[in-house]
């Protein structure tokens, strides 16, 4: 088993196209930024470029979407191999992917696909993270994910799942906290009830992100900013949990920077009183 | 139901629709399926459109849609890097626009620069280093951002229209067949229209074949005079466009 992923308290933002030039030409007052692994697993040119010369101004930490944990058939090797050249250049604080799957038998969805919580899938998904753990030669984090389906043949709760698999793998949770409240709603569970389920100091990484009403449930979709349910149980979430890095999700409908450092500032305010009370 | 069956039915679901897939995914699954289905086909659309806004802006919304969604029921997507899911989209396009040729290789030269955008670093050849390079047995190295399409009408002069925001030229074939160089200078990608004679001259040096050859060939085919001369002349092109990366006899050149 690979040594705990030491913890990193601090707030970032996910590094985005639209803020490069700001992130490369000016002082901006994030702790670190996360990067999309996949965007800078290429074999060079501007974007490699890029990703090492902001990692010479911030902490970096890697956000994977394909390593595909959940898939039955394993995991792709060159995959592995190419996200491993990226970490050993970039060195960065975390490494993390999703509880989910993309890939089976040579399809890629190219999505986060849903796991039903049984045990044959726990020892799937142990059994990946296992080898992940082993080419990268470090602890991984998995981030809860949102979704829209519940399997009829799960056995056990999505936080129990999550435990299980922190117990028998030694990896650490990258925390979603607007995840819990779409799938919450989604699927009618309390949040409170899964956060309390989960193993809070595994979690090294927090996510806060915003989603949309769709049809008939609640659309993860990180285009607008953190709405209130999602601050109050991240409120909840920093009370019970150690030092970890907070950070603010923003994938589509991207604003200007001055405007995801105010939200950042929100998530230092809530944070930081939701710690020292706790501490109180 | 194990969990390969499972996800063997979720492609299922996302690739062909099919019912019956859904159906043993589970009744309670079906609206939420539904969401995956729309983000599945909805992300490689505009993966699609997004490579390729030049073919976009030229057959317009409609049927660029039209010919995507051809595209991803015909291709469902492999890698995993959704980057390259454009990679057979012209195929597709010279399928459904058999006598529009302008179409498909305007989609091949906006891919290709794609590919070029990430193409692995390799600095070009110093001037400096000319000097001591033993043109008798010095075998070439491109730059590996380097690629070669075939081109039969005007797409190049389309792409530039559009990609200066004017109004692009009526499709036209060429005179005469011609190729597109494509290639990255620093970080940007770039394309030069080139002649047969240069074509091969690349495709020759590419083999693996020694300065000498290229000499001999383009004398063979021009006469000695204009063929040293073309020579010199492509030697000085390719070296100042930074395709040239390496000029050493072959077992030094790696």
């Amino acid at each position: 088993m690979n040594a705990p992923v030491p913890t990193f308290s601090g707030y970032g933002l996910g590094l985005r196209r639209e803020h490069y030039r700001n992130f490369l030409e000016t002082a901006i007052d994030v702790d670190f930024v996360e990067v999309i692994s996949e965007n800078f697993m290429v074999d060079g040119g501007r974007p490699r470029d890029i990703l090492r010369r902001v990692r010479e101004r911030h902490p970096v930490a890697l956000h994977g979407v394909s390593m595909s944990i959940g898939s039955a058939d394993g995991l792709d090797r060159a995959y592995l191999e190419r996200l491993k050249a990226l970490v050993d250049e970039i060195e960065p604080l975390f490494v993390s992917d999703h509880l989910s799957w993309s890939r089976f038998e040579g399809f890629n969805s190219h999505d986060l696909l849903p796991l039903p919580y049984t045990a044959e899938a726990l020892d799937v998904v142990c059994a990946n993270i296992g080898l992940a753990q082993d080419v990268l030669g470090r602890a991984m984090l998995v981030e809860n994910p949102s979704s829209y389906v519940a399997f009829d043949g799960s056995t056990m709760s999505e936080w129990a799942f999550i435990d299980a698999m922190c117990q028998r793998t030694g990896c650490h949770l990258l925390l979603d906290v607007n995840n819990i409240h779409v799938s919450a709603v989604n699927h009618g569970f309390d949040p409170v009830v899964y956060l309390d389920g989960i193993p809070g100091a595994r979690v090294r990484q927090v996510h806060l992100a915003g989603h949309s009403q769709g049809e008939d449930m609640l659309i993860d979709t990180h285009d607008s900013p953190v709405p209130t349910s999602v601050w109050t149980l991240y409120e909840h979430a920093m009370s019970r949990l150690g030092p970890v890095a907070t950070m603010i999700e923003r994938d589509d409908a991207i604003p200007p920077l001055e405007e995801l450092l105010a939200e950042l500032n929100t998530a230092r305010r809530i944070g930081t009183a939701a710690r020292r009370k706790a501490a109180a | 139901m194990n969990l390969a069956a499972l996800q063997g039915d979720f492609r299922g679901w996302l690739v062909e629709a099919s019912e019956h897939a859904a159906r043993r995914i589970g009744p309670a699954a079906r609206p939420g399926l539904s969401v995956y289905q729309n983000n599945y086909r909805t992300q490689l659309v505009t993966c699609l459109a997004e490579t390729l806004g030049h073919t976009h802006a030229w057959l317009g919304d409609e049927a660029f849609l039209a010919a995507s969604i051809a595209h991803i029921d015909a291709v469902p997507p492999h890698a995993w890097t959704l980057d390259v899911y454009p990679a057979g989209f012209a195929e597709t396009l010279a399928r459904l626009y058999p006598g529009d040729a302008e179409v498909s290789e305007l989609a091949a030269l906006e891919w290709a620069l794609s590919r070029a955008f990430t193409a692995p670093d390799a600095a070009p050849m110093p001037l400096t280093d000319l000097a001591a390079v033993d043109w008798d047995t010095a075998v070439l190295r491109f730059a590996p951002s380097l690629q070669i399409l075939p081109a039969t009408t005007n797409a190049a002069a389309i792409w530039s229209a559009l990609a200066a925001g004017e109004t692009p030229p009526a499709a036209a074939l060429l005179p005469e067949a011609a190729a597109l160089l494509v290639w990255r200078q620093d970080f940007a990608p770039t394309f030069r229209t080139i002649d047969a004679v240069e074509e091969q001259a690349i495709a020759l040096c590419a083999a693996g074949q020694d300065f000498t050859a290229l000499c001999a060939s383009l004398a063979e085919a021009l006469g000695e005079e204009p063929g040293m001369a073309r020579a010199a002349a492509l030697l000085g092109k390719w070296i100042g466009d930074g395709l040239i990366i390496g000029a050493a006899p072959p077992s030094t050149a790696a």
